[in-house]
């Protein structure tokens, strides 16, 4: 496929390169270290230069996804729903740049392409569906044996560390970072190591699509670099190990990290690129999810004096 | 009035429950395979009564041979239980439901005596909510496909259970029930201070015709409960205990295929507002704090008082402190028991002593402590901060920690400034303000004019480092299922 920002026709106009930059905080930073590295099509070609992230700018973005997580998780369902449902339509309306995106970084023809991002907006849909749902699927009242009102409802883990899929770099990060933030966590996305560049760009998406700030932070490098300090974080509550599926020793290296302060854990699951195109199931939101029970009593009319 | 002349006011003659309700043998073995049969080694330890320190039994001490045996005995069993017809199952899950109930006053006493917590706790909240939880699951077994799993959901296989001695029996039920109706199979390990009720059970078991290998019972110390947990061909592990020893199990079981679950530690903050009911949340405090001696992970350790009835509430409280009974925990009118062993009265005498010295103000109740065995009496302190180590860390014993707040929204960044998330309460009159501050608290279970409540059907865990998963309810099956 030819690369449309090298059009060697001597009148041509000379393109406008993207300098491609990670999203925290709602804004795109370059890497604090000042750090880039190369990153090159299927084929080897030179496609941008990405932001090589320190872990500097890994705690820079716990900070910024903490903040951001009273809001989110505060905001109504049905708000969280629309904003979802934004992204969709935002992406719509750049899916060429995403299908090119895609096709570069995979080294996929442009139809195939085309389906990987078709079902990646789809998939944003489908989340943004789920939003006021989860709580009555997977929450409810108890019939306790007593005198009380007492009901389960779902709730947030809080700031979720997903480590995006190495293969497949849109379909599969728009897979595990849309259900993470559905429920109202917030997260840190690391983005495939050798394609972020689509994953850098959804933040542009992101941030026209009213998610607020801090919601979803995008950062580019190596994942065996960054993932370790995220894992040890004393202030993320969970992480996602999907792309660390490849390396059983960066998967058990960063368990074990994580169960400082007692993270909880998806494990990577085996899932070949065809299989991002399934319908999932909710899985992958109960697995940040908490479950918190109220109590009350309900007292009874008629008695005398306090019901408690 | 004096302290002295209203307990005076209360005094009870002695109402002791019969010991001759329970036959405890001088020795028991390892139950493995449906047998009960002596520990590799022939290792033994001795169980004693903590609030006499009498010796009530000799128990086999499980080492890794008979690891070993125990979770092959149940890999052996998984096939045909699991095959079994989940209506079948649900029956033998039944029978032992009612066997307990049966036998409950037995394994109330027997509990009572090996664990040393009152008789009437025992009686009216141990055993019955033992029953209910083999009762409510039971009936899980042939409808799981309508539980939300899916239509047909797995079990998992083995699983290796750690229990706790604070509900030795009904942290067993709350682990072996899910797990059976599910169609797993257990190997589980008593606390190495209470592994009597775990055994009865075992006869149990063998009394509900329960085939062999299903549940295997290893009484042990930690050494055995790790080398459970690191075993191969255990599936799923599910522990109840302390968030430094959840903390080694969620390493140890990095990088392999285990399902976990982990039930930990906690600092619960019981909140009062000043519209609160008082005399209710006096009852509500002393329930949280002084149940099961304040052994409890859920224990509302922390009481966030409102500044503007501090004073009032805390000398309610102090009256009603003034007249708990402490003492024999088999007699009927004890309030409180003895503190579980040796160990843990020191870990308590080390906190409760950090306490005073870093400033905070120490108060008892007028309180005679008997000569022998473990105890401790119930105790406040006030003056406390949030820096201060007896408002950070568990203590599991029956003392109270103090702080007041001023807003609610104070007390809300004061209840979840702790690194554990397992329970809160809230007093107050106002629903909206229950509602609101309810929705703020990062803790699984909150209790809202009302506390240490219980039931088979209600989902229990917490967030943050109190562990992850639930045990109860619908949500109690997803541990033991491959979802």
């Amino acid at each position: 496929m030819s690369d449309p920002r090298v059009d060697t026709r001597p009148d041509a106009r000379l393109s406008v390169f993207k300098t491609y930059k990670l999203y925290v905080g709602g804004k795109f930073p370059r890497s604090e270290s000042g750090r880039v590295y190369e990153v090159s099509d299927a084929k080897g070609k030179w496609l941008a230069n990405a932001p090589l992230s320190s872990r500097k700018d890994a705690r820079d973005a716990v900070v910024a996804a903490r903040k951001a997580f009273g809001g989110w998780s505060g905001a109504t369902a049905y708000n969280r729903g629309q904003i979802l449902y934004r992204v969709a339509e935002m992406l719509e309306g750049r899916k060429e740049q995403f299908v090119r995106e895609v096709a570069d970084a995979e080294g996929l023809s442009k139809p195939k392409a085309t389906a990987q991002v078709d079902a990646a907006i789809d998939r944003w849909v489908w989340y943004a569906g789920w939003t006021d749902k989860i709580a009555q699927v997977v929450g409810g009242g108890n019939p306790v044996a007593g005198p009380y009102f007492n009901l389960s409802s779902p709730e947030p883990t809080g700031v979720v560390v997903v480590l995006a899929p190495q293969e497949s770099s849109f379909l599969g990060l728009v897979s595990v970072l849309a259900p993470v933030i559905a429920t109202g966590n917030t997260a840190i996305v690391i983005a495939s190591e050798k394609s972020p560049l689509p994953a850098l760009s959804l933040g542009e998406v992101l941030t026209t699509s009213d998610v607020p700030g801090g919601v979803v932070n995008i950062l580019s490098g190596r994942t065996a670099e960054i993932a370790p300090s995220l894992a040890a974080h004393q202030d993320v509550n969970a992480i996602d190990l999907a792309g660390a599926g490849a390396d059983d020793g960066l998967a058990k290296e960063l368990e074990i990290a994580a169960a400082d302060n007692l993270k909880r854990v998806l494990r990577p699951q085996t899932v070949d690129n065809a299989e991002w195109f399934a319908t999932p199931g909710i899985e992958r939101m109960t697995a940040f999810l908490e479950t918190k029970t109220v109590w009350h009593p309900t007292g009874s009319l008629g008695a005398s004096g306090s019901s408690y | 009035m004096t302290i002295e002349k209203r307990s005076s006011a209360f005094e009870y003659a002695p109402a002791p429950e019969s010991r001759a309700v329970v036959d405890i043998a001088p020795s028991y073995g390892l139950f493995i395979d449906g047998e009960f049969t002596e520990a590799a080694e022939g290792r033994v330890f001795k169980t004693v009564s903590p609030s006499t320190e009498e010796v009530l039994s000799e128990v086999a001490q499980a080492g890794e041979a008979d690891v070993e045996r125990a979770v092959k005995a149940a890999r052996k069993a998984f096939e045909k239980w699991s095959a079994l017809p989940g209506a079948e199952r649900a029956k033998y899950l039944f029978r032992i439901a009612r066997i307990i109930q049966e036998r409950s006053r037995e394994l109330a006493v027997l509990e009572t005596l090996d664990n040393g917590k009152p008789i009437k706790e025992t009686r009216d909240a141990d055993l019955p909510l033992v029953a209910a939880h083999f009762f409510y699951y039971a009936g899980w077994a042939d409808k799981l496909g309508h539980a939300g799993f899916g239509a047909n959901p797995k079990p998992l296989g083995v699983a290796g259970q750690v229990i706790p001695w604070n509900f030795p029996l009904l942290m067993l039920a709350w682990k072996i029930a899910p797990a059976l109706a599910t169609g797993n199979t257990v190997v589980l390990k008593p606390a190495e201070t209470t592994p009597l009720s775990a055994l009865f059970f075992a006869d149990i078991c063998r009394q509900a015709g329960l085939p062999k290998g299903v549940v295997n019972i290893l009484p042990g110390y930690g050494d055995t409960g790790a080398a459970l947990i690191a075993h191969p061909d255990v599936n799923k592990v599910a522990f109840t205990g302390s968030t430094a020893v959840g903390k080694e199990i969620a390493r140890t079981v990095a990088g392999t295929r285990k399902k976990v679950t982990l039930e930990l530690g906690g600092k619960g903050a019981n909140i009062v507002f000043d519209d609160a009911p008082i005399d209710q949340a006096v009852e509500g405090i002393v329930t949280g704090i002084f149940f099961n001696q304040g052994q409890v992970c859920c224990a509302g350790s922390r009481l966030l008082v409102q500044e503007s009835i501090q004073e009032e509430l805390l000398d309610s409280l102090k009256r009603r402190l003034s007249t708990l009974r402490l003492g024999d925990p088999l007699d009927k009118n004890t309030d409180i028991g003895a503190i579980n062993s040796a160990e843990q009265l020191a870990r308590i005498t080390s906190l409760v002593e950090a306490g005073e010295a870093e400033g905070a103000e120490r108060w008892s109740p007028a309180c005679e402590l008997p000569s022998s065995g473990y105890w401790f009496a119930p105790t406040l302190f006030t003056n406390v901060t949030q820096a201060h180590t007896i408002a950070r860390d568990e203590i599991f014993g029956p003392v109270l920690s103090v702080l007041t707040f001023r807003t609610p929204d104070e007390a809300v960044a004061k209840a979840n400034n702790t690194q554990y998330g397992l329970s809160a309460g809230i007093w107050t009159e106002k629903g909206s303000r229950i509602l609101a501050v309810a929705g703020k608290l990062r803790a699984g279970v909150i209790w809202s004019n009302t506390f240490n409540k219980f039931d088979p059907t209600s989902p229990f865990g917490g967030y943050k480092e109190s562990g992850f998963g639930r045990e109860g309810g619908r949500h109690g099956l997803e541990a033991y299922l491959d979802v």
